[in-house]
C-alpha cells in the first residue's frame, strides 16, 4: 500500500495568465507528471450563433467579430462568403483582391499577439512588447480602413463596407515595412534562443496521425507534417491567382509551431504585396439590386437605390431554401460557417467550426505524460482565442 | 555530441546577438506616447460617438424615418416622431443608448440624410449610468457649427459644384 503513489488534482484558471483567457484546466498530477488535463470550457459562452439566427443576414456580421477578436477580418470573410454562396453573388474582382489582403493583415496579427504571449508565457518578457508594438500598425491600419481598430465589421456581403481609403497601398506597404523589421527582432531573440528552443523542442508533439483523428487545422496541423491549407486545397476569393508557400513541420512539436507561424508571416507579406501590386480597379460592391445595398452615394441621387435601400435595411432578403457551408483558412485554422436558410430572412441555424475549440481538444493528448511545466507552453502553441472557444 | 555543440554556439554566439536587440531598444524613442497629454489623431474614418447633423439654416437634418434604428444591430436607438406646423416629420425623442452600442456604424451607413454620424470622440466614460443615453439635445452639433474656416469653404464650394471628392 504504502508504494501506490497518490495523484493531485490542480485547477489551472479559469484566472491563469497563461491560460489566455477563461479557460480552465483540471490537471491530474502525479509529482511533476500529468496523468490526466482536461479543458473545461464555457465561461466565456455568449451565445453568438443562438444571436445571429435571431438577427437579418447583414446584421450578423458584428457578431463574427467578437468570436475571434484577434481575426475580426477572417471571420467576417467567412460568414459573408458564407451568405455569399447561398445567395450566389459574384464578387467584384477588386473586392476579391482587397479581401485576400486584408485576410492576411489579419493573420499576421493574429500571429503577431500569439507569439508575443507565448514568449511571454515562457519568460521572453520583450517579445511581448516587440509584437505589440509592431501590431500596432496593424491596428491603424484597421482604423484607417474600418472606423475601428478591433471590431471592424468592414466586410460586408457582396462587397466591403466602403470604397479602400486612397493612401491604402502606402498604408499596407508601411506595415510590410515595419512587420519586416520587426520580424528580424523576433528571429534573433527566439529562433537560436537556446531557453527558447529548450522549453518547446519536444514538447506537446503530436503525429501527423493524431493531428489528423483529432480533425486540426491551421498551423497545429501543418506543425506534423501534414500538407493542408484551405487556401490551396480549397481556394476561395480568388486565391488561386496568388503564388504562396505553405509551411510544413516534421516533429509536430511547440518549436516547429513556431517557426511555420514565423513563415506564415513572410508568406503573408509575400501574398500582400502581390495583391497590392495586381489590384485591379472596380466598384466596391457587387451590383445585385434587392441582396446588396447599394453605395450610398447612390441612395443620395437615385429613387431606384433609395428604394431598395430602404428595404434591405428594414426587412433583409429571403433566400433560398438550403444549407451551405464555408470554410476558409484564418490564422488559427479552418473557420467553417455553416448556415441553413428556411426561407426567410433570417437563418435557420448558424452553425460555427471555430479552429481554436477544436485544436483544443489536442490538449489532453499534448500533456498527458508529460512534464507539469510543459503545459503552459502546449496552451500556448494552439494559440486559442476563448471568445472563440466558447462563442 | 552535436547538440551540445549546437547549444554552446547558441548560447555564447547567437543569444547575445539577442541581447544586441534588446540593449538597441534602449537607444531609440519610445513608441508610447503619455496618453493623456498627448493624443493620437484619429483615422478619419474613426467611429466615436454619436452626432445629429443640422442644415447650414441650423433645422435638423433627422426626419425621424426610423431606418438607423432598423439597421442598429443591437436595438439601441429610441426614437419619437412628430410635425412641425409646416408639416414636415422631425424626432421629438431621439435616443441611443451608448452602453448598448457597439459603434459598429450600420445606423451612419443607413441614414438617407446624412443626419446622424460617428464622430471621433471616444472619451466619454462616466461614472453615472444614466449620462450614457444620449439625447437628441446631447448629440446635435452646435448651431451655428464651430468649424475650420477652411473646411466650410470647401464644403460650400462642394454644394455649388457638385460633390469633388467622394
Ligand atoms: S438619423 Fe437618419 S436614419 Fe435615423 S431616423 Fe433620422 S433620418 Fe432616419
Ligand atoms: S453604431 Fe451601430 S450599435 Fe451604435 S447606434 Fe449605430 S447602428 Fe446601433
Amino acid at each position: 500500500m504504502s508504494n501506490v503513489s497518490k495523484t493531485v488534482t490542480l485547477n489551472m484558471g479559469p484566472q491563469h495568465p497563461s491560460t489566455h483567457g477563461v479557460l480552465r484546466v483540471v490537471l491530474e498530477l502525479d509529482g511533476e507528471t500529468v496523468v490526466k488535463a482536461e479543458p473545461v470550457l464555457g465561461y466565456l459562452h455568449t451565445g453568438i450563433e443562438k444571436t445571429m439566427e435571431d438577427k437579418l443576414y447583414y446584421k450578423a456580421i458584428p457578431c463574427t467579430d467578437r468570436m475571434d477578436y484577434l481575426a475580426p477580418m477572417s471571420n467576417n470573410l467567412g460568414f459573408c462568403l458564407a451568405v455569399e454562396k447561398l445567395m450566389e453573388i459574384d464578387i467584384p474582382e477588386k473586392v476579391q483582391w482587397v479581401r485576400v489582403c486584408l485576410a492576411e493583415l489579419t493573420r499576421i496579427n493574429s500571429h503577431l499577439v500569439w507569439l508575443g504571449t507565448h514568449a511571454l508565457d515562457l519568460g521572453a518578457m520583450s517579445m511581448l512588447l516587440y509584437a505589440f508594438r509592431d501590431r500596432e500598425s496593424i491596428m491603424d491600419m484597421y482604423e484607417a480602413v474600418g472606423g475601428q481598430r478591433m471590431m471592424t465589421t468592414y466586410i460586408r456581403i457582396g462587397g466591403l463596407a466602403q470604397d479602400i481609403p486612397k493612401d491604402f497601398d502606402k498604408g499596407i506597404r508601411k506595415v510590410i515595412k515595419t512587420i519586416k523589421a520587426g520580424l528580424v527582432d523576433y528571429e534573433t531573440l527566439l529562433t537560436n534562443n537556446e531557453i527558447f528552443i529548450n522549453r518547446t523542442k519536444g514538447v506537446g508533439v503530436l503525429s501527423a496521425e493524431e493531428a489528423i483523428n483529432l480533425s486540426l487545422s491551421g498551423p497545429l496541423l501543418r506543425g506534423s507534417g501534414v500538407n493542408q491549407d484551405l487556401r490551396k486545397a480549397n481556394p476561395y476569393s480568388s486565391y488561386e491567382k496568388f503564388d504562396f508557400e505553405v509551411p510544413l513541420g516534421k516533429n509536430g512539436d511547440a518549436y516547429d509551431r513556431y517557426l511555420i507561424r514565423i513563415e506564415e508571416i513572410k508568406q503573408s507579406m509575400r501574398i500582400m504585396e502581390q495583391a497590392l501590386d495586381g489590384m485591379p480597379e472596380g466598384p466596391y460592391r457587387a451590383h445585385v439590386p434587392g441582396i446588396v445595398l447599394p453605395p450610398k452615394e447612390d441612395i443620395l441621387y437615385k429613387m431606384e437605390s433609395m428604394i431598395f435601400h430602404f428595404k434591405i435595411i428594414t426587412e433583409g432578403f429571403k433566400t433560398p431554401v438550403g444549407a451551405v457551408y464555408q470554410a476558409i483558412e484564418s490564422g488559427k485554422g479552418e473557420i467553417g460557417f455553416f448556415i441553413s436558410a428556411d426561407g426567410t430572412n433570417k437563418p435557420h441555424r448558424v452553425r460555427v467550426r471555430p479552429p481554436s475549440f477544436i485544436n483544443l481538444a489536442a490538449l489532453p493528448k499534448m500533456c498527458e505524460g508529460n512534464m507539469f511545466a510543459d503545459v503552459v507552453c502546449a496552451i500556448g502553441s494552439i494559440d486559442i482565442v476563448l471568445g472563440e472557444v466558447d462563442r | 555530441m552535436n547538440e551540445i555543440v549546437r547549444a554552446i554556439g547558441n548560447v555564447f554566439l547567437k543569444m547575445p546577438k539577442g541581447f544586441v536587440v534588446t540593449l538597441r531598444h534602449f537607444f531609440k524613442k519610445p513608441v508610447t506616447i503619455e496618453y493623456p497629454k498627448k493624443k493620437k489623431p484619429m483615422a478619419p474614418r474613426y467611429k466615436g460617438r454619436h452626432y445629429l447633423e443640422r442644415y447650414d439654416d441650423g433645422t435638423e437634418r433627422c426626419v425621424c424615418c426610423g431606418l438607423c434604428a432598423a439597421a442598429c444591430p443591437s436595438d439601441c436607438i429610441y426614437m419619437e416622431p412628430e410635425e412641425n406646423e409646416k408639416g414636415e416629420r422631425f424626432a421629438k425623442v431621439y435616443e441611443i443608448n451608448q452602453i448598448r452600442c457597439i459603434y459598429c456604424g450600420f445606423c451612419e451607413e443607413a441614414c438617407p440624410e446624412e443626419a446622424i454620424f460617428l464622430g471621433h470622440e471616444y472619451e466619454f466614460s462616466s461614472p453615472d449610468l444614466n449620462s450614457f443615453i444620449m439625447t437628441k439635445d446631447k448629440m446635435l452639433v452646435a448651431h451655428p457649427r464651430k468649424e475650420n474656416p477652411f473646411k466650410k469653404l470647401i464644403r460650400k464650394a462642394r454644394k455649388v459644384y457638385g460633390t469633388v471628392d467622394k
